[in-house]
């Protein structure tokens, strides 16, 4: 995408539009990766109410939601969701991002 | 040019301030009091609780909390003053920039005072010049009437080309000293400042957006690139609006700078807010015994109308530059360097020396006005003088 110049950007440091935050894709961050066992997982949801960035993703299981994997887009790899993931489940652990 | 008898009314800076303010019935002021600028919000909260405004008061922790306010409310499309003086404005600080990057039409009605250390409630201007590079428009007015005027001139002018501006007034010296303000009727003020047109609005949910995101290397410096824009910008406005003023209500308020008896001067005096009145006196003197000396009284010291001062210094040999705050750089004031700065261009540049006086309120009586006019004169007769002076202070 070609960058704008300062005489075609709106004034004032806004954005218009929204939701502006599905065009900065924070998955490039990462240095660590969740890697999400669906053979563990009770679909609690506490790594979906934690994950600071929205990216645990949900699907409709016969008009349940169940969780169903991770959105390595915007994942950005903090590890919360490993660390909220009850211990005796411990359906997600971290793996290092090769690089 | 209307011929109107104007009201006129018996009023300290403070008050005239006030009184303006009252007039423009912002939508918001979120204040926090600080002398010497106090009264302007204790006065104006008044006006608030007599429910004499229709204004939304919000009363503050501090200075950096009352500028937040401001942007916040600012940002939603609201009409927006507050009041501050020294430490306050230094609190400030960081929101100043903010503001002024966010492009909003923030009206500051300021009090000059020394910085701290050591503490002193007295005038001089290094709260402002601290402030210079904030991206604030900044107009020092001599006294109560032409605070009074330009404070309502500030609405327009922040609101037409979207920048902060805030306007000053002499601490104790003339925001505690009464005098006659010609004012106008409520309605001309309300018809003259009209309606706010933001740029942007966080509050309407028909066009939704963010302000204020990350910027960082790849647009920042686009940002900061319109922000210089528009303060160059900023001069026709400030020239459009005055002359506009001047013109509907039957004034002759200077624009950018004022000039005294500078038609045949050979030397001359720059000096800024209540010491030009002092010096306009010192040059009659020396006028009446023959002297060629004349004053100018840089007024927008934001932007900085350069243009003008290298046309209006062209012709006299010698300038004195009065600083009433120092850049403690080793190389006198910031007026005195921006001056000289001005000058570079001319093919035969003047001589130049800069006079730092009245630091923390020091008084600046008439024996040193023309103090300055004949030191300024041997630098016109070519004698070798230290390039910054300090007039006043005891050695
Ligand atoms: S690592 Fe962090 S960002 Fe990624 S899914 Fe887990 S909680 Fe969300
Ligand atoms: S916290 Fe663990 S068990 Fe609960 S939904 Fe997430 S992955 Fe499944």
């Amino acid at each position: 995408m070609k960058k704008k110049g300062w005489k075609e950007l709106p004034e004032g440091c806004f954005i218009p539009g929204v939701p502006t935050s599905q065009d900065l894709k924070t998955g490039s961050w990462r240095t660590s990766k969740p890697v999400w066992d669906p053979n563990k997982c009770t679909s609690c949801f506490l790594c979906w109410v934690y994950c600071p960035d929205n990216a645990i993703i949900l699907k409709d299981v016969g008009g349940d939601p169940k969780v169903s994997g991770i959105n390595y887009d915007y994942c950005k790899g903090c590890g919360i969701c490993a660390d909220v993931c009850p211990p005796k489940v411990k359906a997600i652990h971290m793996e290092r991002e090769e690089l | 040019m209307t011929e109107k008898e104007r009201t006129k009314m018996a009023l300290t800076g403070n008050e005239a301030f006030a009184y303006a303010m009252k007039q423009i019935n912002p939508d918001v002021v979120a204040a926090y009091p600080i002398t010497p600028a106090t009264e302007i919000v204790q006065i104006f909260a008044k006006y608030v609780s007599d429910g004499e405004v229709d204004t939304e008061f919000v009363a503050v922790e501090s200075e950096h909390s009352a500028m937040s306010a401001c942007i916040g409310a600012s940002a939603s499309g609201a009409r927006v003053i507050t009041g501050t003086s020294s430490q306050g404005l230094a609190l400030m600080h960081e929101m100043l920039y903010i503001a002024s990057a966010l492009r909003l039409p923030i009206v500051l009605a300021e009090v000059n005072r020394a910085l701290s250390a050591p503490i002193n409630i007295h005038c001089d201007h290094s709260d402002t010049m601290g402030s210079r590079d904030a991206g604030w428009i900044q107009i020092y007015c001599e006294n109560a009437n032409e605070g009074y005027h330009t404070l309502i001139q500030a609405v327009r002018i922040a609101e037409t080309v979207n920048l902060p501006v805030m306007a000053t007034l002499d601490g104790f010296i003339i925001s505690h000293e009464m005098e006659v303000v010609e004012s106008l009727d409520t309605q001309e003020v309300r018809e003259f400042i009209g309606k706010r047109k933001p740029l942007y609005s966080v509050l309407d949910v028909e066009k939704p957006i963010m302000v204020g995101p990350l910027d960082l290397t790849d647009y920042y410096f686009e940002h900061k690139r319109q922000q210089i824009e528009a303060m160059k910008k900023s001069k026709a406005v400030i020239k459009e609006v005055i002359e506009e003023y001047n013109t509907k209500f039957g004034f002759d308020f200077p624009v950018f700078i004022e000039t005294y008896r500078m038609e045949d001067a050979e030397y001359a005096i720059l000096a800024m807010s209540s010491a030009a009145g002092t010096m306009k006196e010192a040059v009659d003197i020396r006028r009446s015994i023959g002297e060629k000396v004349g004053l100018v009284r840089l007024k927008v010291f934001r932007p900085f109308p350069f243009e003008l001062l290298t046309e209006v210094f062209k012709n006299v040999k010698a300038i004195g530059v009065m600083d009433r705050s120092d850049s403690v750089n080793s190389m006198g004031g910031p007026v005195f360097n921006e001056v000289r700065s001005s000058l570079y261009e001319l093919e035969t540049r003047p001589r130049i020396m800069n006079f730092v006086f009245g630091l923390g309120g020091r008084d600046f009586p008439m024996e040193d006005a023309l103090h300055i006019i004949d030191r300024v004169k041997e630098l016109k007769d070519g004698k070798k003088l230290d390039f910054v002076e300090y007039v006043g202070v005891r050695e």
